[in-house]
């Protein structure tokens, strides 16, 4: 299906590697980088940020959807399919790329995503490309192995997104098998529900999963997208905190890895940003934290951070930026193409 | 079809006091851009079950049209007009099924980038007609008061972090009869302008029979039977397999409250739609207590702009984690106490946010309450912002500072 073969992605491999962390849920400013926000980061803000170059004004003027989003993210150019279904984008995704222009194997690129509806996103539907990144939804995982009667028991666990918590897109016929746990990931479905079992968050299991990938196969360009935080849409402000939290240990957990993992350690870069924001408090149209309907200048800006060998640590830049800026940034960064991106490179990481 | 097409006949399945009033204003209706109509639409169709604040708006924005000179309305109503929309949506009976037609105008707004456009256009007809047409000043002083209730404690954690630059802090809370005394105080300003739908008591858990009937009153306790009907018609949606966001996002809106069992109100017919509509078009609404009081709080303000608010937090569920959700070793997920105190917090300054949003922002009054903590916040005029009170107050001396 996706013809590679699991073994690590050694030969020709780059000499350097990329790995983005996205927020699948906007994060607002007031609850991270703002000074009321800041006790929510303290990862972020005693460990990562100091080695890092940040952009504190990422603006993204696409659709405020998660997987539309995040696509358009990978794609760098604002997608405008229905956020909701699982589809594939419609401009070429950054790992077909970086498979075509660094004519590497499926093996080196993976993304882990938290819902049905991103199963599309490691590869799009444009003509002379197709060759992306494989897919891994942790949680779709979980659900093939628990037991029949599961689906029932554990539905809130398994809530696919929290944007529309009721609808679950299809799958297209892309999806990672749980057969293939043991075969790409040298992990059993036994050791995988046992480790299931010791943590608190489907984010968590992601981050788990995107560690089995770095250590079995060690890709060159592994896409991360964390999406707790948006349980905010429940309109439960404790657990959208506690997502926000949780993701700042996230980070500095899957640093710490990138620093620990031979394949990885001095020659890795890690973007970490949101994908958007979310609604003002004081916009009379939204619902503050709760939501991004709003389109407003808050649910719209947010913040990237870069770190890695040759990044300037420490440097703080304040001119703006678009979240379509990133895809070019990491092709100039590994050395591949990107033609049809409409944002720009970060010149302040190159 | 086009606004000029329009017909009396086309709005023979509107509510009677719906189907009067776009019939008395057909002439001026043909004249409007077909998506703002569609607009107006979903707010006349349920006419027959608004608030008389809301019923106000509506009339005015009526008056406020009628007056225009033609070639001025256009200009207003211009960035409407040009709103560009692909045949799939175009094509939707905007009259009868106006939520689904609406539902296509986002999602082609967002994808073709004229949101923002949009947003623009909506802000400006707003501010103009309001100039033209002001909301009236409130018959008495405004006043919201947030109780965080019994079983919501957290120690250590900074209550009102984003209320205090407002107003008045006060640390120590005085007395064990500050529940009986807010009663009293809110009885008593519905007593004396008896006004219907301007005085409200919103509870996280079950409503104090003590509250009497001169409120309008709901509850998370007291929705029990409407929420398991919603979430019984969502899952017979989606089982249907034609359950996509859009649909069952049309299918929610589309739910009548004579589909649903009736919670407490089912004397008062307004009050049963603004409950069902909570349930149908909340978020979260239906799973934590905390979002059905928040959720609650800022419809009823938006909707009914009351004179008296009195939300009640109780505790939600607690969200099991999920390791401790695959071993099952829970048998129930519990009450959430810590983060209950986070969510009435963030709810309380939203009923702060909401209430100043209202006319007579300048006298409204406002006051948090932790039963539990024993602190409380005061914000009103004449009190002096970001301060402490350097002595111990009663509830109901808070409540006669704030009168």
């Amino acid at each position: 299906m996706l013809g590679f073969s699991p073994v690590r992605a050694m030969a020709l491999a780059p000499s350097q590697k990329v790995v983005v962390v996205t927020f699948g849920g906007g994060a607002r400013d007031e609850e991270t980088f703002a000074p009321e926000g800041q006790e929510n980061i303290p990862n972020l803000m005693k460990t990562l940020v100091p080695q890092s170059t940040f952009f504190g004004q990422v603006v993204n003027q696409g659709i405020l959807g998660h997987y539309v989003a995040t696509a358009s993210l990978a794609t760098g150019v604002y997608e405008t399919f229905d956020n909701f279904a699982a589809v594939k984008p419609d401009h070429p995704t950054v790992f077909e790329y970086f498979r075509r222009g660094l004519n590497r194997p499926a093996g080196d690129t993976w993304v882990v995503a938290p819902s049905n509806g991103f199963n599309g996103i490691g590869t799009s539907n444009v003509k002379g490309y197709g060759q992306g990144a494989g897919v891994i939804l942790p949680k779709q995982l979980l659900r093939t192995a628990l037991p029949l009667e599961g689906d029932a028991k554990y539905s809130h666990l398994l809530l696919d997104n929290y944007e529309d918590p009721y609808y679950v897109p299809p799958l297209a016929g892309n999806e990672f098998h749980l057969k293939q746990l043991d075969q790409v990931l040298r992990l059993s479905v036994t050791d995988f529900m046992s480790h299931a079992m010791t943590l608190s968050s489907a984010d968590e299991l992601s981050v788990y999963i995107a560690k089995q990938l770095m250590r079995q196969l060690a890709p060159s360009l592994l896409w991360i997208t964390l999406h707790d935080m948006d349980i905010a849409h429940s309109g439960a402000y404790s657990l959208y905190v506690e997502g926000i939290q949780r993701s700042d240990r996230l980070c500095a957990e899957i640093w710490s890895t990138i620093q620990s993992e031979p394949e990885y350690a001095g020659k890795t870069t890690m973007f970490v940003l949101p994908d958007f924001g979310r609604d003002s408090d004081y916009d009379a149209g939204g619902n503050g934290f709760q939501h991004h309907r709003t389109g407003d200048a808050l649910s719209r800006t947010t913040w990237m951070m870069a770190l890695g060998p040759g990044i300037r640590e420490g440097l703080m830049v304040d001119r703006p930026v678009t979240s379509l800026d990133l895809v070019p940034t990491i092709g100039a960064k590994l050395g591949f193409a990107t033609p049809l991106v409409k944002g720009n490179r970060l010149v302040e990481v190159l | 079809m086009q606004p000029a097409e329009l017909q009396a006949r086309d709005f023979n399945s509107y509510p009677p006091a719906a189907r009067k009033l776009i019939v008395g204003h057909l002439d001026l209706v043909k004249q409007l851009p077909m998506v703002f109509v569609a607009l107006l639409l979903r707010e006349v169709s349920g006419y027959d079950w608004r608030f008389p604040a809301e019923r106000r708006v509506i009339d005015a924005q009526f008056a406020y049209l009628g007056k225009l000179a033609p070639a001025r309305r256009a200009e207003l109503l211009r960035s409407f007009a040009e709103i560009e929309l692909p045949r799939d949506v175009s094509s939707i009976d905007w009259v009868k099924h106006t939520q689904k037609f609406l539902d296509g105008l986002t999602k082609t707004l967002w994808a073709t980038h004229q949101i923002d456009a949009f947003t623009a256009a909506a802000t400006r007809y707003t501010a103009e007609w309001n100039k033209a047409e002001p909301e009236p000043e409130p018959e008495m002083p405004r006043l919201s008061i947030v109780v965080y209730g019994a079983g919501l404690h957290y120690a250590g954690y900074p209550l009102f972090k984003k209320l205090r630059p407002h107003g008045v802090f006060v640390p120590k809370v005085a007395g064990t009869d500050g529940w009986p005394e807010i009663l009293k105080a809110v009885q008593a300003r519905a007593a004396k302008q008896p006004t219907p739908y301007k005085h409200w008591y919103i509870d996280g858990g079950s409503a104090d029979p003590a509250a009497g009937k001169s409120l309008s009153t709901t509850s998370y306790d007291g929705m029990t039977e409407v929420r398991e009907d919603v979430l019984k018609k969502i899952h017979e949606i989606i089982a249907s397999g034609h359950g996509g966001p859009e649909q069952l996002r049309t299918a929610m809106a589309e739910i009548t409250p004579r589909e649903l069992s009736f919670g407490s109100n089912a004397h008062d017919e307004v009050m049963h739609h603004f409950e069902v509509n909570v349930q149908t078009e909340g978020s979260g609404t239906q799973i934590f207590s905390t979002t059905f009081a928040m959720w609650s709080a800022r419809e009823a303000l938006r909707r009914a702009q009351p004179y008296t608010t009195l939300v009640r937090y109780a505790p939600r569920q607690r969200e099991l984690p999920m390791n401790e959700m695959l071993s099952s070793k829970s048998k129930s997920a519990g009450v959430d106490p810590q983060g209950s105190v986070m969510d009435a917090d963030i709810g309380a300054f939203y009923v702060w946010v909401d209430q100043q949003r209202l006319t007579g922002a300048a006298q409204s009054s406002f006051l948090a309450w932790s039963e539990e903590h024993k602190e409380a916040v005061m914000v009103g005029p004449g009190l002096p912002r970001g301060t402490v009170a350097g002595s111990n107050l009663s509830v109901k001396q808070m409540l006669m500072q704030l009168s």
